[in-house]
C-alpha cells in the first residue's frame, strides 16, 4: 500500500489569485498535473468579497472588480483543466512534500508533491493585537470580517460607524457601508499619513465627505453588550496619546483596518524561518523557501499592494516550480541581498541562480527625493555601487521594483552581499 | 478656476492640475496617461462612478454587481435604491449578464460581476 492517497507533480495550496496565477503558469510551462487546494467552496479567495472596481489593469488590460478578476483566472484554470480540491483544509505540510488534508468529502487524505507552492495569503491584525483600553463589547470587526458579511453574508454589521486605520480595506469599507444606509462618522490613522491609496481617500472619503483624522487613534472603548462609543486622541510624533485631546464620538460599530500579517502556520510547521520584516519566507529570485521544492508567493510571501502584482509574482514561482519537477536548472549563484533599515525588506532574500531578477522592497517611511543605490561587497572586501535610481518620493504604501540584470550581478563571485540603501 | 484632482483610475493616484475657464472649457496637466486626461477633465465636467454592490435574492448568496459605465456621482444613492429592489435573477446567470436596463436612466447598465456557478452557490 502507498504511503500516499495521491501524487501531483505541483501542489498549490491556497486557490486565491496568487494561487491561481501559479497553477496556471505551473501547467503552462509543460506539467499537467497541477492540484489547487482551496479551503473555501470556491475559488477566488479574498477577490470573492473585494467587489469594488480597481482590479485587473496590470494583468488583464482593465478595470474589474475582485470577482470579475477571479473569475478570469478561475475560466483559465478550468480551460487547462487544472484538478481543485475545494472546500479542503491543509492541516499540515512535511519537507519531504507530504501534504495532509482534511474535507468533509474525503476525509484526511494525504497527497505527495513533486514541488508545493504556499499562496495561503493573509490575515488581518486584530483587536488583541492593539490592546485598546475599555470594555470587550460586540461591534467590533476587523475591515475584512465586515466586508464578508456584507459582501457574501449579506449582513449589516451595524449603523454608526467608527474606522480605526486608513488601509485600503477601511477605506473601501467606509464608501460601502456609506452606500449600503450606514453613517460613518470618520476614520482615525494613528500616523501622520493614509497607509491607504491616495485613489482610495478620493473616491471612498472625500466623495463622502467622509473625515480623515491623521495621528489620531482610539483609545478607550465604551459599551456593555454591544459598542456604545470610543474615546479618540491626537498621538505625538512617537505615537503616544496627547492628554488633553481626547473626544467621545458615539458609535455601534468599530473598524479595525490595522495591517495585514502572511498566514504562515504551515510554512513554520514544516520549519521554514520567517522573515522578520515580510513576515513571510525567505526566499530566492525563483521564490522558493529554503527548503527545495517547497516555493511562497502572493500575500503570505509579503503583503501586496495590489492582486495583480501578488498574481505576477506566483507566475514566477508557478513557472520555477514546472522547471524543477522537469529537471530544468540554470547556473548556480550564491548572492544575499542586505537592506540598510530605511529599505525595510526586499523579495527575494537571495539569488541562487544566474538570471535576470527584479527586486521588489518596500521603505520604512516616507523619504522625499531619495536615492536608491545598490552596493556589491565582494567576498574579499572590495565594495562597488551597481545601481543608483533616484525618486521623487517614496512611502511604506507602495512597493517598488529594480531590475537587476544577468550582466549586472552574473559576474559578481559566490559569497557577495548586495546592500540595498536609500540615501 | 484652478483645481487639483487626484485622479482615481489607477493606484499610482497621480495629481492632475485642472483649469477651469471662464467659458466652461477644461485644460488639464499632470496626467500620467490618456485615461487620467480623460477622468480630470470629465471630473470637471460631470463627475462620474461606477457603482459596484450586491443584489441579494432570497436563497442564494449575494451577487456582485456593477455599472458598466460609470454613473453621474449625484445618482450613486439612486442606483443603490434601485438595487435593492431586484428581487429576482434568472437560473442560469453568467458574468456580465444584465440585471437592470439603463439603471435610473443613467445609460449604464447594471450586470453580473460573477457567474452564478462560481459564485460559492
Amino acid at each position: 500500500m502507498a504511503a500516499w492517497d495521491y501524487e501531483y507533480s505541483v501542489v498549490v495550496i491556497g486557490g486565491g489569485p496568487a494561487g491561481m496565477s501559479a497553477a496556471i503558469a505551473a501547467h503552462d510551462c509543460g506539467v499537467s498535473d497541477v492540484l489547487i487546494i482551496e479551503r473555501e467552496n470556491a475559488l477566488g479567495g479574498i477577490l470573492r468579497q473585494c467587489i469594488h472596481c480597481g482590479f485587473g489593469l496590470e494583468l488583464f488590460k482593465e478595470e474589474l472588480t475582485g470577482p470579475e478578476f477571479a473569475e478570469r483566472l478561475a475560466e483559465q484554470v478550468e480551460q487547462r483543466g487544472i484538478e481543485c480540491k475545494l472546500s479542503t483544509m491543509v492541516l499540515n505540510v512535511s519537507r519531504d512534500k507530504l501534504i495532509t488534508t482534511t474535507s468533509a468529502e474525503e476525509g484526511v487524505l494525504t497527497i505527495k508533491a513533486g514541488a508545493i507552492i504556499f499562496a495561503m495569503g493573509c490575515r488581518e491584525r486584530s483587536r488583541g493585537a492593539l490592546t485598546t483600553p475599555g470594555t470587550r463589547p460586540s461591534g467590533i470587526f476587523s475591515a475584512g470580517a465586515a466586508q464578508r458579511y456584507v459582501n457574501i453574508e449579506g449582513y449589516m454589521p451595524g449603523k454608526e460607524v467608527v474606522i480605526l486605520g486608513s488601509g485600503d480595506i477601511g477605506l473601501i469599507m467606509a464608501r460601502r457601508m456609506t452606500l449600503e444606509g450606514a453613517h460613518v462618522k470618520l476614520v482615525c490613522e494613528v500616523m501622520p499619513y493614509s497607509g491607504g491609496l491616495a485613489r482610495n481617500i478620493e473616491q471612498c472619503l472625500h466623495d463622502f465627505d467622509i473625515p480623515l483624522l491623521l495621528s489620531h487613534t482610539v483609545t478607550k472603548i465604551h459599551g456593555k453588550g454591544r459598542l456604545e462609543g470610543v474615546t479618540i486622541s491626537q498621538v505625538d510624533e512617537r505615537r503616544r496619546p496627547i492628554p488633553g485631546t481626547e473626544q467621545y464620538v458615539e458609535c455601534d460599530t468599530l473598524l479595525l483596518s490595522v495591517g495585514l500579517i502572511p498566514e504562515n502556520e504551515l510554512t513554520t510547521g514544516c520549519g521554514i524561518p520567517l522573515n522578520g520584516a515580510t513576515k513571510g519566507a525567505e526566499v530566492d529570485q525563483d521564490r522558493q523557501t529554503e527548503v527545495p521544492g517547497i516555493y511562497a508567493c502572493g500575500n503570505v510571501l509579503h503583503v501586496h499592494d495590489l492582486a495583480d502584482y501578488a498574481a505576477e509574482e506566483a507566475r514566477i514561482a508557478g513557472k520555477a516550480a514546472a522547471e524543477l519537477v522537469r529537471g530544468e536548472t540554470g547556473t548556480p549563484a550564491d548572492i544575499r541581498l542586505k537592506t540598510d533599515g530605511k529599505v525595510r525588506y526586499t523579495v527575494p532574500q537571495r539569488i541562487t541562480v544566474k538570471k535576470d531578477v527584479t527586486v521588489y522592497y518596500r521603505v520604512s517611511d516616507v523619504f522625499d527625493t531619495p536615492r536608491l543605490t545598490v552596493t556589491a561587497k565582494l567576498p574579499d572586501g572590495e565594495t562597488r555601487d551597481i545601481l543608483t535610481k533616484k525618486y521623487i518620493r517614496l512611502a511604506p504604501g507602495t512597493m517598488e521594483a529594480v531590475k537587476l540584470s544577468r550582466d549586472l550581478t552574473g559576474e559578481l563571485p559566490d559569497g557577495t552581499v548586495l546592500e540595498f540603501r536609500l540615501n | 478656476m484652478n483645481r487639483k484632482i487626484i485622479c482615481i483610475i489607477c493606484p499610482r493616484s497621480c495629481e492632475i492640475d485642472a483649469e477651469i475657464a471662464a467659458d466652461g472649457s477644461v485644460t488639464v496637466s499632470g496626467f500620467g496617461c490618456q485615461r487620467g486626461k480623460r477622468y480630470a477633465e470629465s471630473e470637471c465636467i460631470n463627475p462620474v462612478r461606477t457603482v459596484t454592490s450586491t443584489v441579494c435574492v432570497e436563497g442564494h448568496a449575494p451577487l456582485p454587481v456593477r455599472t458598466d459605465k460609470p454613473v453621474p456621482k449625484a445618482k450613486m444613492f439612486e442606483c443603490m435604491k434601485a438595487i435593492a429592489k431586484v428581487k429576482a435573477l434568472p437560473p442560469d446567470l453568467h458574468m456580465g449578464d444584465v440585471i437592470l436596463e439603463d439603471i435610473c436612466g443613467t445609460g449604464a447598465n447594471l450586470i453580473a460581476a460573477a457567474g452564478r456557478m462560481r459564485n460559492g452557490n
